[in-house]
């Protein structure tokens, strides 16, 4: 166990040590911040001054190692666009994401489940039919596209639902919450299912093929054959069953939501990270784009870790194949 | 009852003379304000936000011309020394008085060579107090432009700096930050209530301003807003009052849309190619540069049918132009403006007498996503040069990438964009686009275009205190440029904005947002 364990870790932090090595690379090619960050009208001289005290002028490898050996201790640098330390401006941004992530979860669960269920209980129903057809448009249309038109509908010709940022949000020590105020909810609902779409269409779809799976096995068939309640086998059996597999996919779901929120965010300006990190691209912010790479490699990297530590954990199995 | 008490309470504010009710701005840009730290940055977004917060000592009225702020008068008593006397009875947001020590402690920080703007101010060397309401700059020799450097230094309150260690200035390029980046306090017209990035800025009314305001503002509500789109959605579902700038491709859904206008005005910005001068072209390794021939570079402007650029690609919102300069700017002359004629046989007829009767290949660099259509105004050129023989290969890319490679000069013909400013001032085109790149000069001067006698009108300009001579001097200057073909000048870009019914808000053609002179209903 422990064996596995170590060599975990230490294939999590080669793939650390390759994300910041490639990202580092990229940022060869992304642009160059003395061009964004120099007046119009600014001389050679001041260009090449300012490349200097950016320690631009430095061989990538020798910036890459003084890159490391900050990382290493803990300091991501300071933001060249907003001017303040990277962790704390990635400190502040994660609640407004994490709490459109955990509404997206929330609402991709809550109605994909039942969806999925329905889809599989009664295949060639006129609901289950719409409901498929319907899926396919979900999984299918870009995420932008999805936000336009609900802004469209929503914000412009009903004027329902704001169309952009977070509303009133409420300190709560350094969490900043949309959740206590009536605008910050309202703010949260055309973003959140924006974001939800893709992972609602996506349970709904496993759940029905797990269902439709689960209900044909022999154990369900000995359960009706008993002649226990319709109900009891549909939800107490056969859901529950269906669900592992459910589980697993919204975690890892939920890392992805997180790392690649980022369209959604610009589309409704959410000051989220997504939003942090576009607004860095585009800015050519190096110290912002190298932390949230590094951010995201490391929220992978630790699901990952923890699917396949619980996996080893819950099923001997998987021990004995991978030793 | 209730409506007498209602009359009754309308009544006594109309006797109090305070407005009825608040009136607040909303409004959005697809920028953010990098910092509050006017000296930790030289970005124009910003630092017109933060006019509304600080004054400087001169500043731009409604026509943009220069006006009295918190200097009342001043006048040379040397060539180098300009002497200023201050306004009096003027307060910080804090409630600091306005003195001399203020002026010398802010001019003294932005000196300072950790100050991120000290090049906007690069030729003054120091401020001395003479007394509580006068100061004296002093330049390095004799410097016309002050004034127009100036409205663009805000006074900061040196108590304040004081109490709060922000005596030095921050600088957002090496990451200096100090109290000042997060907390303005300044005279302006409005006081910050909130500062945060990427999610919005709010501003309160200043009651104590010393000027007579001319908005009817109590509160400025500001988001930025990055997505087109969703910026346009905003306005039109009632959350914003104001978008700057407005998107040229919704331009007509808003002015269709019942209860909203669009707003516009020539911008500064003028848009030119760029030509690349050296031995050698990039396209043509080995081979003469036919750019080096003046026949070839007016039979490239000739072969350009501006008039179906602005008519298609800037959808009639530009204003195409021969010279360098828009014409509010000075060293603009009306008869430099006229660009050469759309006339494929002459540029036909000039490549055969330069010795390119077939034409040649060059490649056309251009960004995607940095000036009002970039990238469909060059697709629109090449295929212009294509019909009089010259094969220009297009590349477009990111702003990010584009100016880095501009600047190491690997292109050949690529576009700029140009506004003067800061200073507004035709000098600026001399200074940075048609010297080479030495003392400071042709900072942007990517094709390394060169002539001996706008050099010779550069070097006296810039010492030149008679402003009629000066003026005289930049004309020339931008003459010469005009017939050597030093860029080719496309046209000067439109500024589009939208606001709701009932929101008054000037222009000005240096795009900045001055809420000081808005008024909404």
């Amino acid at each position: 166990m422990l064996k596995v364990l170590i060599s975990r870790l230490g294939q999590a932090a080669l793939v650390m040590l390759v994300v910041s090595a490639v990202s580092f690379v990229m940022f060869r090619y992304v642009g160059d911040p003395v061009a964004t960050l120099s007046r119009e009208n600014a001389s050679v001289e001041e260009k090449a001054a300012l490349r200097r005290s950016l320690g631009l002028d430095q061989p990538l490898v020798v910036q890459y190692g003084r890159f490391l050996g900050r990382t290493l201790s803990g300091d991501l640098g300071i933001s060249y666009r907003n001017q303040r330390p990277v962790t704390q401006l990635i400190a502040e941004r994660l609640p407004a994401t994490l709490e459109l992530v955990l509404v997206a979860t929330i609402l991709s669960l809550s109605l994909g489940i039942p969806l999925g269920v329905l889809c599989a209980l009664k295949p060639h129903g006129v609901a289950a039919r719409l409901v498929q057809a319907l899926s396919l448009i979900g999984i299918s249309t870009p995420t932008f596209v999805t936000g336009i038109v609900l802004i469209l509908v929503f914000a412009v010709s009903l004027g329902w639902l704001p169309s952009f940022g977070r509303g009133q949000v409420v300190d709560l020590g350094w969490w900043s919450t949309g959740f206590l105020t009536v605008s910050g909810l309202k703010s949260l609902l055309l973003p959140g299912i924006t974001l939800a779409l893709y992972q609602l269409t996506l349970i709904m779809r496993l759940v029905r093929a797990e269902m439709i799976d689960v209900l044909s096995s022999d154990y369900i068939r000995f359960a009706r054959a008993r002649g226990l309640p319709t109900r009891y086998i549909h939800f107490r059996l056969a859901l529950r069953n269906a669900l592992m597999p459910v589980i697993t996919v919204t975690g890892l779901q939920i890392g992805s939501l997180i790392a690649f929120a980022i369209v959604t965010e610009t589309v409704f300006q959410w000051p989220g990270m997504g939003l942090l990190f576009i607004q860095a691209v585009s800015f050519v912010d190096i110290p912002v784009m190298a932390a949230y790479l590094l951010f995201v490699g490391l929220l992978f990297v630790l699901i990952n870790a923890v699917v396949d530590i619980l996996y080893a954990v819950v099923d001997p199995r998987l021990r004995a194949r991978s030793a | 009852m209730n409506t007498r008490l209602a009359a009754s309470l309308t009544i006594a504010g109309a006797l109090m003379g305070m407005p009825a009710e608040a009136k607040t701005l909303r409004w959005a840009s697809p920028t953010d304000i990098t910092t509050l730290d006017p000296y930790a940055h030289t970005e124009s977004f910003t630092t017109s936000m933060l006019h509304h917060v600080f004054d400087p000592l001169v500043r731009r009225g409604r026509t943009l011309e220069l006006e009295p702020a918190l200097a009342v008068s001043w006048q040379t008593v040397k060539p180098d020394t300009w002497r200023f006397a201050l306004r009096r009875n003027v307060k910080f947001h804090n409630g600091n008085p306005f003195t001399a020590d203020d002026v010398v402690a802010s001019i003294t920080r932005i000196l300072d060579p950790g100050a991120r703007a000290r090049g906007n101010l690069a030729t003054v060397v120091r401020a001395e107090k003479v007394d509580d309401f006068t100061v004296d700059i002093v330049t390095q020799g004799p410097y016309p432009l002050l004034l127009n450097d100036l409205a663009g230094i805000y006074i900061l309150d040196k108590e304040w700096m004081e109490a709060n260690g922000a005596l030095k200035p921050g600088n957002i390029a090496t990451g200096v930050t100090t109290a000042a980046s997060t907390t303005a306090v300044g005279t302006g017209p409005f006081k910050v209530e909130s500062y945060k990035p990427d999610a919005g800025t709010t501003f309160v009314v200043n009651p104590d301003w010393w000027d007579r305001p001319q908005h009817n503002l109590t509160r400025i509500e500001f988001k930025p807003v990055k997505s087109d789109a969703t910026r346009v959605a905003a306005l039109l579902s009632g959350e914003l009052d104001l978008i700057a700038p407005a998107p040229l491709q919704d331009l007509q859904r808003i002015a269709a849309s019942p209860g909203f206008k669009v707003i516009e005005e020539p911008s500064l910005r003028l848009i030119m190619l760029s030509l690349n001068v050296r031995p050698e072209l990039k396209a043509m390794p080995g081979q003469k540069n036919p750019l080096l021939d003046v026949k070839v570079r007016q039979a490239l402007w000739h072969a350009i049918d501006l008039e179906t650029i602005r008519k298609r690609v800037m959808r009639d919102k530009s204003r195409t132009t021969g010279t360098l300069v828009a014409p509010p700017v000075p060293g603009y002359a009306k008869e430099n403006d006229a660009p050469l004629a759309y006339d494929q046989a002459k540029a036909r007829q000039l490549l055969a007498e330069a010795g390119y009767p077939n034409g040649f290949k060059t490649k056309l660099n251009c960004p995607n996503d940095r000036y009002i259509n970039d990238e469909q105004t060059c697709v629109a050129i090449a295929s212009m040069w294509a019909k009089v023989g010259v094969q220009a290969e297009l590349q477009t890319e990111s702003r990010a990438t584009y100016f880095p490679r501009q600047d190491r000069g690997e292109f050949d013909v690529s576009m700029v964009g140009w506004a003067t400013l800061p200073p507004m001032d035709g000098f600026s085109v001399l200074s940075s686009l048609l010297t080479e790149q030495k003392d400071g000069y042709g900072g942007s001067n990517a094709g390394t275009y060169s002539n001996p006698r706008i050099e010779e009108l550069t070097r006296k300009a810039a010492v030149e205190l008679d402003e009629t001579k000066r003026r005289a001097m930049l004309a020339e200057a931008l003459k010469v440029a005009r017939d050597t073909v030093a860029y080719i000048p496309l046209h000067q870009q439109p500024l589009a904005w939208a606001v709701r019914d009932g929101v008054e808000v000037p222009q000005f053609p240096d795009e900045y947002v001055r809420l000081w002179f808005a008024n909404v209903k």
